[in-house]
């Protein structure tokens, strides 16, 4: 890296991996590299260490069982076997409910299905990100096989009220099945499946400093599932192949580690995520809140730059060290902008410059202090190369802000 | 992250040539805020009809402003009607290289500048209002997408998108771009002047120079061209070549399928 010094801001991609967890993996590479189905020691020692480690991911989840928690590689593929799994073991009902927000592990498998047959109803949100709930509920008839609802926005932060949609949806259909995403949600808020009437969550590690690689889904029994991947009797006959021991062992210790920060994760983290928000809109013209809800996940905001594009911004955030997102086309590889704050109705002057600041328990009073200087600085910068001087003249003279 | 060439890092870090020309002979715009970039380009024309000034404003990415910039000191000193000449591809290798996704950006600068050149000698750029449009999305014409299909030696709908950003968002108009691809291509085809045998054997033979040679040397051999018969190419391998027993291997997936990207899809290599 060029950058000695760096800011990391985008923690809704990925974590950086806590030493703790490292080390709580090491010894499951070279030493205790047994097969956990073989018939010794060596692999019975294994066996063990994932069934403590699928005990803490119990606890993290708020479930009841054990056995309620199958492994997975990543939050794509527990959405997958989640939806993919209910759908092939029951096959009476053929329409599905999402939201037009979800992360594209569950929204592109709802285009693939809609491919496949099924009838998709796709769910709008308000202009700052929370979920149209009446929309959804007047959607759900006796077809209905699955709703499918992220518990919190990767790219705004806001928390949808997950376990009161779980308890409408049963009370209009009872055979509905209800699957969350709690990839974004999972290390920041407290999860407790067990008291709502979710059947089926989906974490990822990485989005909580375990690596990339290793993830969970939450089945509430007795639901069953058609696993994805045949083969041998792993993860309880639901997904076949030899355990990640090292993996499955290093996400126990980073969600342990996760839920002892909750408390921290809900003050500091958040008071410094909003000094970093006011920070910014309070000193930048051209900066606008894209989602001001009250429920959000602390880490997260997303701002919009208006009249001044995305990558360009980042690209110029780069240069001081500082790693965050953007919602612009010219990032993602398609050339759409996000489809998140398209949903949002978010302005064209602000789509494609838009940011998303995410931080985590490492971020640091010093790195938040730093941003929020560099910011104006860099927009300076940037606003000179618009072709919108006159409407960015005008924002200035509106917002009152040099 | 994009792998940008240092020339658009230095180019988008320190771009040249920002601002307007109060007084500017010529102004050309491309692209729009909707659409996620767009450029207007200013130009002072002295009454030679140099160029003796040029200054960009831009929204879009680290490429489109690289892009800009560039253009605008390609400009500078040139007649108008040399100027009328950049390609984007010149844009494009000034710039030391595009990723495939961003030569979009080069286009726009094209674009400009043609927008601006045509405001200088007061033509208006006509837009039939009953052209069919391709692509709803980014508001791209038939005959843009036409032109931008020749120009760039287009084949596929994903060059067609990097190039032209048609296609590239809600998807839907890609059987239309795949009909026009066709359409273009196979009159190119046509046109396509028929090569003397003294002409193909210098393209073979420079083909042979730049990509196949080369390789061959890396382990020891080589290759020579001995005759060529309509497309039947006749070629000979020495060194290591001669002797090595994967040679037909190599004959029919490095050299025949190097002559057949670059040549035609019916080459056939003979081995004398």
């Amino acid at each position: 890296m060029a950058n000695s010094k760096l800011i990391y801001l985008d923690n809704n991609a990925t974590t950086k991996v806590d030493e703790k967890v490292v080390e709580a993996m090491l010894p499951y590479f070279s030493q205790n590299y047994g097969n956990p189905s073989s018939m010794y020691e060596l692999g019975g020692h294994n066996a063990k260490a994932i069934e403590e480690a699928r005990e803490t991911i119990r606890d993290f989840f708020g479930a009841k069982n054990t056995r309620e928690i199958i492994f997975t590689a990543s939050g794509s593929e527990s959405a997958n076997m989640a939806i993919r799994g209910i759908l092939s073991a029951d096959h009476s009902k053929n329409h599905l409910i999402t939201t037009k927000v979800e992360h594209p592990c569950v929204l592109n498998l709802h285009k693939q299905l809609e491919k496949e047959g099924y009838n998709i109803t796709y769910i709008g949100v308000n202009s700052i990100g929370e979920i149209n709930e009446e929309e959804l509920y007047e959607a759900v008839n006796e077809k209905t096989a699955l709703v499918s609802c992220m518990y919190a926005n990767n790219e705004t932060g806001t928390i949808f009220p997950v376990e009161k949609i779980a308890q409408k949806v049963k009370s209009i259909n009872k055979n509905t099945k209800v699957f969350v995403d709690a990839v974004q949600a999972a290390g920041k808020i407290k999860l407790d499946v067990q008291n709502t009437e979710i059947d089926f969550m989906g974490i990822s590690g990485h989005k909580f400093h375990a690596p990339k690689g290793i993830g969970a889904l939450y089945i509430k029994s007795p639901n069953l599932i058609t696993p994805l991947v045949i083969g041998g009797h792993q993860e309880n006959g639901k997904r076949a192949g030899t355990e990640n021991v090292p993996y499955i062992v290093g996400m126990a210790k980073a969600a342990q580690m996760a839920q002892d920060s909750l408390e921290y994760e809900n003050t500091t983290v958040k008071r410094l995520r909003d000094k970093l928000e006011t920070g910014i809109l309070s000193r930048i013209y051209n900066a606008r809140l894209n989602s001001s809800s009250q429920n959000r996940v602390p880490n997260t905001t997303n701002i919009g730059f208006e009249y001044v594009e995305g990558e360009l911004i980042l690209l110029s955030m780069n240069d001081y060290g500082i790693c965050a997102s953007s919602g612009s086309a010219c990032t993602s590889g398609s050339l759409d902008p996000s489809h998140v704050l398209k949903a949002m109705g978010i302005p064209f002057t602000a789509l494609h410059g838009s940011i998303r600041f995410s931080l985590s328990r490492y971020t640091t009073e010093d790195e938040i202090d730093f941003t929020i200087a560099k910011m104006p600085e860099i927009m300076d910068k940037l606003t000179k190369i618009s072709p919108f001087q006159k409407e960015l003249a005008e924002l200035k003279q509106r917002k009152g802000i040099n | 992250m994009w792998n940008y060439s240092d020339k658009v890092i230095d180019h988008y870090k320190n771009p040249r040539n920002v601002g307007s020309i109060e007084d500017a002979d010529a102004i050309g715009e491309a692209g729009s805020l909707s659409c996620g970039d767009m450029l207007k380009l200013y130009l002072k024309v002295n009454k030679d009809g140099i160029i003796t000034d040029a200054k960009f404003q831009t929204f879009g990415c680290g490429s489109a402003v690289a892009s800009s910039s560039i253009l605008t000191e390609m400009v500078i000193g040139k007649h108008i009607d040399e100027a009328k000449k950049i390609t984007n591809k010149q844009i494009v290798d000034a710039l030391g290289g595009l990723p495939p996704e961003k030569m979009h950006c080069s286009v726009m600068g094209h674009e400009a500048l043609e927008a601006a050149i045509a405001n200088y000698y007061n033509e208006e750029i006509t837009v039939n209002p009953d052209e069919e449009l391709i692509c709803n999305c980014f508001d791209i014409s038939k005959s843009f997408l036409v032109n931008e299909i020749k120009n760039n030696n287009l084949k596929t709908i994903e060059d067609v998108i990097n190039y032209t950003k048609a296609g590239g968002a809600c998807g839907r108009c890609h059987g239309k771009i795949k009909a026009v691809l066709e359409e273009v291509n196979a009159s190119k085809e046509k046109e396509e002047p028929k090569l003397t045998k003294t002409q193909m054997i210098i393209k073979i033979n420079n083909i042979i120079e730049k990509y196949i040679s080369p390789e061959l040397r890396k382990d020891g051999g080589d290759i020579e061209l001995i005759d060529v018969e309509d497309n039947q190419i006749k070629v000979k391998l020495s060194g290591r070549c001669q002797s090595c027993n994967r040679s037909k291997l190599t004959l029919t997936h490095f050299v025949e399928a190097t002559l057949k990207e670059h040549i035609n899809d019916k080459i056939e290599i003979i081995q004398v």
